[in-house]
């Protein structure tokens, strides 16, 4: 009742016009744009559920700059085209200060042109394929030196693997990151006929010849490996695959980019032991930064047997830094939290400091983990100190000569033999 | 330390010791003291200082370290915080841990689990660690552990491990054992100084089919880049060339037997899920939309009989069978009764309305379940695989099925030609009319009929949940699948289902290899799009009265 006469109140006072100036003054509104429905809805509620405890932890702080947080939650229901408007309606319409949001590349790639028009500020928490830079996003998640390159520095340095087999599934993701490998791994003396690059579809089940074929190729006598891009659910029936036809990890270990704590919770992981992870991040990290961060998860989601994950880092580290920056900047108006963000420093949950680079990327320590049979990783491997993102690969012939610099340059593509700034390029 | 002691020395030692163990456990030897001291040494080792302890440790040949190396493997291998005393754990999984002495390997009570930390161990040293426990399984008495111990010990042949394998050759019984030692000491042989036992051994190896063996031989005819031979003898060359021919031949042939085995197992998996449809679609008419959306019932109820039954997964997926075929069946019926029987003779109307079922059984156990995959326990009997040689192993999950569906197929056969409800179903679908004057309750056998079509699908779940994720979203990848196969093979026979399912999964397991699984995917969509254009009434039409009027 009391609800009731509140809102009435409220609308009265939007037919007014006032509210605007009442709501801006002590209000800041950020916007949170991630599936809530659909396919990708598993992974990206989370997301939401992190971006509103980081929210409601603020406020509770007092805030920023003295005023309250809010949260504008859309559901772009895993629709692509969907993400688009979705975001013009936050940046337009609720004018929100800020945005955390999108998880699949075509899901960034559909609200760049809006974010660029309307002059908006997206966080994007998620490892992706490199290849863009853009003004107005600033990517917390891996770029594909970040954590693919360093796998297979790992992998060939520690495991001394001679023979390779990139395996994904049939998306930009995958292709993109592949095409960066092969590059990499033919300039690193690896042979052509040692490399091995497969694609199969979206949710794909019958593993069999894929996983014979593997096995065939990984019994010339040298050491074997699978890099795999395979996304989301086609990998369970994969790794079950591995485990029937009896390879193991110990002869032909798998190291994934998209198999994390979330995605192991849901399935049986004795077939998976061993296998390996690279992320910027893993729950079992013994740190007091990692450790009450999970305290405050399981707290707000109400569940101690949720587990958090690299993406949830990487939406931590996104919020920080938009916090400080807009205290440093004391204004939430994009071009000066623009500014101010470039360069600002944030723990990151594992004992390291995350940086925003000139490149809107940010440093991260790199972490290759094998799976535990209770879904968890133990970290084999970690890079020394941080790593800088870096947003055009080195070893793809069309983007080593590109740089991305927005504080000097101002140019999220710079060509450094042409000595142009081909502007925002999205293809 | 090069040496490592052989059976009959081990036995000596260990009864000497066993002997030991009647004095009480104070009493450490300088055996025990080294042995603790090198085991400590593991808990701030890093991966590849860990390695070369474990080799100690195995060199070191103290009783207890077959069960402390394979407790490490088997990441049971602990360290107490306060004291820094390395422990064994009965299991890893419980809280407080119930600890074993690594000396005595008597009980030594139990700790709460935080306050021990567990000794680590990474892919490349639990290899190590398995070739060393594997040389304490070579004298094991029962068949497989033997036979598992040769072949880990094949994979890193070293003097001492050659040396082992020898010994044992002497006293083996088994002959599968043996011949896997033989392949071995081969191997080994090829590095022989005299003509003769090198070529003796390539006729030894010319007769197996393994992998690594054809590598080893094929290394011994490659030119290195000085332009010498590995080996230098032109005969023995010539040997080896022509036993790499021979172990290459056949193993194309059985890939081709595995390759046909694929294609059977992807064919049955198709006939499996399309059985159900060919009864709704092929018998009654009815374009089902939710067919899938049944199958996916009956992979939920496969893992709500697991999860009510957790000690007993193997007989679980048994109990799962019947539930599932009971719950889909029920739900078939209800739609029948409810929606579908209002819609005979309108087969658009059919198609929305089942979509819409479709759609509101998916939110249902999304509601129920959440949107999470559920983790269905593959039971152990139908994991692995049937190792028929090395060039040739058939997965029991696959093969499962691969019978599962001939017992399906024939059971529904059974129904429909040797029953009376088949004599019904088959009297009502060939002319209802003539069936209703005979005296037959046509309506009874409508839901009667789609509530075994539907049952059927539940079944099909029940495999499905093996091979696949267990999700709301598991009909939508399977229903044009199943649509495709009673198409192609003829609406209303189930003899057209099956052929056409399993040539289905045979031409695309062949296609797979060439053109990539999601070009194969395509090529067998258009062929199938291409003999549909050509034979509108599938592989084998349905003849007679029925037939003519559809």
């Amino acid at each position: 009742m009391k609800r009731k006469a509140f809102m009435t109140a409220w609308l009265l006072v939007a037919g007014i016009g006032l509210s605007s100036v009442a709501a801006a003054q002590d209000t800041i509104k950020v916007g949170v744009l991630h599936s809530l429905s659909g396919t990708m809805a598993i992974s990206e509620t989370t997301l939401k559920d992190t971006v509103l405890m980081m929210i409601d932890a603020q406020n509770k702080k007092g805030g920023v700059l003295g005023k309250k947080l809010q949260a504008v939650v859309v559901d772009p229901a895993s629709d692509w085209p969907l993400f688009a408007e979705k975001a013009a309606q936050l940046l337009e319409k609720d004018k929100v200060a800020v945005t955390f949001g999108c998880w699949t590349s075509v899901s960034r790639k559909s609200v760049l042109p809006v974010f660029e028009k309307d002059n908006g500020l997206l966080f994007y928490p998620v490892q992706y394929e490199g290849e863009e830079s853009s003004k107005n996003v600033i990517y917390t998640g891996a770029a594909p030196n970040q954590q693919a390159i360093p796998a297979v520095d790992y992998l060939m340095n520690e495991v001394k693997v001679k023979r390779w087999v990139l395996e994904g599934t049939d998306y930009v993701y995958p292709r993109t990151t592949n095409k960066i490998l092969e590059a990499y791994l033919l300039a690193k003396g690896v042979a052509a006929a040692d490399i091995s690059i497969n694609y199969t579809p979206f949710g794909f089940s019958d593993w069999q010849s894929r996983v014979a074929a593997i096995k065939k190729f990984g019994s010339a006598g040298k050491k074997t490996a699978v890099v795999s891009t395979i996304n989301g659910d086609a990998n369970v029936p994969f790794y079950k695959e591995l485990g029937n036809q009896k390879i193991s990890a110990e002869d032909i270990p798998v190291v994934a980019f998209s198999v994390g704590e979330e995605e192991l919770s849901g399935l049986d992981a004795k077939p998976l032991v061993g296998h390996l992870a690279a992320w910027n991040y893993f729950e079992s990290i013994k740190t007091p930064a990692n450790t009450a961060f999970i305290n405050q998860w399981h707290t707000f989601i109400k569940n101690p047997k949720r587990t958090t994950n690299d993406p949830m880092e990487a939406t931590y580290i996104g919020f920080n830094l938009w916090v400080k920056a807009v205290e440093k900047a004391k204004s939430t108006d994009t071009e000066k939290v623009l500014a101010a963000l470039v360069g600002t420093e944030t723990p990151n949950l594992t004992g390291g400091i995350a940086k925003v680079l000139p490149n809107h990327h940010i440093t991260k320590p790199v972490f290759i983990g094998e799976v535990k049979a209770d879904g968890q990783f133990n970290v084999v491997w970690k890079s020394m100190g941080t790593v800088p993102g870096d947003a055009w690969s080195d070893f793809l012939p069309g983007s080593k000569d590109i740089d991305a610099d927005w504080v000097t340059l101002k140019c999220g593509n710079y060509n450094r033999v042409t000595k142009k700034c081909s502007g925002q390029n999205y293809k | 330390m090069k040496h490592i002691p052989s059976g009959g020395q081990w036995l000596l030692f260990m009864s000497l010791l066993a002997l030991w163990g009647v004095v009480p456990v104070h009493a450490q030897s300088p055996g025990d003291t080294t042995f603790l001291s090198t085991l400590g040494e593991l808990r701030e080792a890093d991966y590849s200082a860990k390695a070369s302890i474990v080799e100690r440790l195995g060199q070191g040949g103290h009783p207890s370290v077959r069960a402390v190396l394979t407790a490490f493997m088997e990441d049971r291998l602990y360290f107490r915080n306060g004291d820094q005393k390395v422990f064994i754990v009965k299991s890893a999984d419980e809280d407080p841990l119930n600890l074993i002495d690594p000396l005595s390997l008597k009980d030594a009570g139990s700790a709460p689990a935080d306050s021990l930390t567990k000794i680590d161990t990474n892919n490349g040293l639990r290899r190590t660690l398995r070739t060393t426990v594997a040389h304490f399984g070579l004298s094991s008495p029962e068949v497989a552990v033997r036979l598992a111990a040769v072949q880990d010990m094949l994979r890193s042949l070293d003097d001492a491990t050659v040396a082992l394998l020898r010994e044992r050759m002497g006293v083996e019984t088994d002959s599968s054992v043996k011949k896997e030692i033989a392949t071995g000491l081969a191997l080994a042989a090829l590095d022989g100084s005299e003509r003769q036992v090198r070529l003796d051994a390539i006729d030894t190896l010319s007769k197996s089919v393994s992998q690594d063996v054809r590598n080893r031989l094929a290394l011994l005819s490659t030119k290195s880049s000085d332009g010498t031979f590995a080996e230098s003898d032109v005969k023995v060359r010539q040997a080896a060339a022509t036993a790499v021919q021979s172990i290459d031949h056949w193993r194309t042939f059985y890939s081709g037997i595995e390759t046909l085995f694929f294609g059977l197992s992807l064919g049955s998996v198709l006939v499996l899920i399309a059985i159900g449809l060919a009864i709704t679609f092929g018998v009654m008419g009815v374009i089902n939309m939710a067919h899938g959306e049944l199958m996916m019932l009956g992979a939920y109820t496969t893992f709500a009989v697991q999860s009510a039954m957790p000690g007993h997964i193997g007989i679980s997926i048994l109990v799962a069978i019947p539930a599932a075929f009971i719950v889909a069946g029920l739900t078939g019926v209800l739609m029948e009764r409810t929606i579908i029987r209002f819609l005979y003779g309108r087969p658009l109307e059919t198609l929305l309305a089942t979509f819409g079922v479709s759609l509101i059984l998916q939110q249902t156990v999304r509601s129920i379940f959440s949107a999470n995959n559920r983790s269905v326990v593959t039971p152990d009997w139908m994991s692995g695989s049937l190792r028929l040689n090395d060039a040739l192993s058939i997965t029991y999950n696959r093969l499962y099925i691969v019978i599962f569906t001939v017992i399906v197929f024939s059971l529904i056969l059974m129904v429909l030609k040797r029953t009376r409800i088949g004599l019904d179903i088959r009297a009502v679908s060939q002319n209802r009319a003539m069936a209703k004057a005979m005296g037959i309750r046509t309506e009874w056998v409508d839901a009667a009929t789609f509530g075994l079509g539907s049952g059927i699908a539940g079944v099909a779940g029940v495999a499905l949940s093996q091979l696949t994720n267990v999700g709301p979203n598991l009909g939508q990848s399977y229903i044009i699948d199943s649509f495709m196969v009673v198409v192609f093979g003829g609406v209303g026979n189930l003899w057209g289902s099956l052929i056409g399912g399993l040539s289905m999964g045979i031409v695309n397991e062949l296609l797979e290899p060439f053109a990539g699984a999601v070009l194969a995917k395509i090529f067998v969509l258009v062929a199938l799009i291409l003999f549909i254009q050509t034979r509108p009434r599938g592989l084998f039409p349905q003849a007679g009265r029925a037939g003519e009027d559809k």
